[in-house]
């Protein structure tokens, strides 16, 4: 049980403290679960979280879901879920509902004013970082264009635009695998 | 009713949402503002910007907010657990599966595959707000301050890797004179 309540405890406090999202909440983790407790050894706990990232969901959740299945089984997959949203929880709802209270207010709405560019900005600023990231060369550009295309201007389902990637993802995969095999199998023979 | 559709968006959002938060921005932007119009645009704005102002997860933030908005109290807390129920399932079966090198290769080729989509779809999120609504109009039809505030968040935060909360709270002090 003690463990369990540790468990809640780290990850409200990673919850409840760390700003930035999933990845700034990565070294935190790795602080209190392997540095600090020793729970996990920390090549472990890399090649996981090499996995946990590509799934889908809530990156955070799924650390806490993974780290609080391996130390406690399903009782500290729980604990460690609900401490990681609790925080975000009740503070988004005391200001949610501060924030619609006075959203009309001539000073707040000035405020907004002034935040909402920004905002389109720091959504931008992000989507091409990772467009370099990906090294998309002249050939593999029709696919963010196409993406914006079909999302932005023809409000098609982004839901249906994933399940259309994911698709193409797989078959590249599968004929990545295949050519690596490839590569193996030639290296052996000669 | 309205409880199953915040439950039937955010388990389609969990189950799709590759790349993280911003990557979850135009699932949610769809559901919320064109099919249910739990929202206008410029809320879904002011909520991006208390989402990442905020500690924690900006997508339970946002699940959060948005259950909070169309649902209330228990819309809220039923949002969010929704997020999150598809990797509850996850952790017990997917991971197992792909705990070897196999999988896991597989896995690292397909995010590899998704990336440029994945970039695509949060840039269509930012154009998408890109409107009337959010950048105001001042005078004859022209919205300089809020191209002026855009473009040099923009600057900041690409070339100079900028704070976003310091952005957020500068364009805010911005609006407070400007406006």
């Amino acid at each position: 049980m003690k463990i369990v309540f540790q468990l809640f405890l780290t990850f409200f406090k990673i919850g409840a403290f760390t700003l930035g999202g999933g990845y700034a909440m990565l070294s935190m983790v790795e602080q209190a679960i392997v540095d600090k407790k020793k729970w996990i050894p920390s090549d472990e706990f890399w090649d996981m979280m090499a996995i946990v990232q590509s799934l889908p969901g809530v990156f955070a959740v799924n650390t806490a879901l993974y780290v609080g299945h391996r130390i406690a089984g399903r009782k500290g997959a729980a604990a460690a879920m609900l401490g990681a949203i609790i925080p975000s929880i009740v503070i988004i709802l005391l200001l949610a509902t501060v924030f619609r209270e006075y959203r009309n207010l001539p000073v707040v709405e000035r405020i907004f004013k002034g935040i909402r560019p920004c905002v389109v900005a720091l959504i931008l600023a992000p989507s091409i970082r990772m467009i370099k990231s990906a090294k998309v060369t002249w050939k593999t550009a029709i696919i963010p264009v196409a993406t914006v295309a079909l999302i932005w201007w023809l409000k098609v389902s982004p839901a249906i635009v994933i399940l259309v990637a994911i698709a193409g993802s797989l078959v590249y995969a599968i004929l990545m695998e295949r050519k690596m095999k490839n590569v193996e199998n030639k290296e052996v023979e000669p | 009713m309205i409880y199953l559709q915040l439950l039937w968006v955010f388990i389609k959002i969990g189950v799709l949402g590759f790349g993280g938060g911003y990557a979850m921005l135009s699932l949610i932007q769809h559901e919320v503002v064109d099919n249910y119009a739990w929202m206008t645009t410029t809320e879904f704005a002011d909520m991006v910007a208390i989402s990442q102002m905020t500690p924690g997860p900006i997508s339970i933030n946002m699940a959060t907010y948005v259950g909070y908005t169309a649902g209330g109290f228990f819309g809220s807390l039923l949002a969010s657990f929704a997020l999150c129920l598809p990797s509850l399932i996850m952790v017990y079966f997917i991971i197992r599966l792909f705990m070897n090198k196999k999988g896991n290769t597989l896995m690292s080729h397909l995010l590899k595959g998704l990336k440029p989509a994945i970039a695509g779809l949060i840039f269509a999120a930012g154009l998408s707000m890109m409107n009337a609504q959010n950048f105001v109009q001042i005078g004859k039809g022209e919205n300089n301050i809020s191209i002026v505030i855009c473009v040099l968040a923009f600057v900041a935060s690409y070339f100079f890797k900028a704070n976003p909360i310091l952005l957020i709270v500068l364009s805010g002090v911005v609006g407070y004179f400007v406006y």
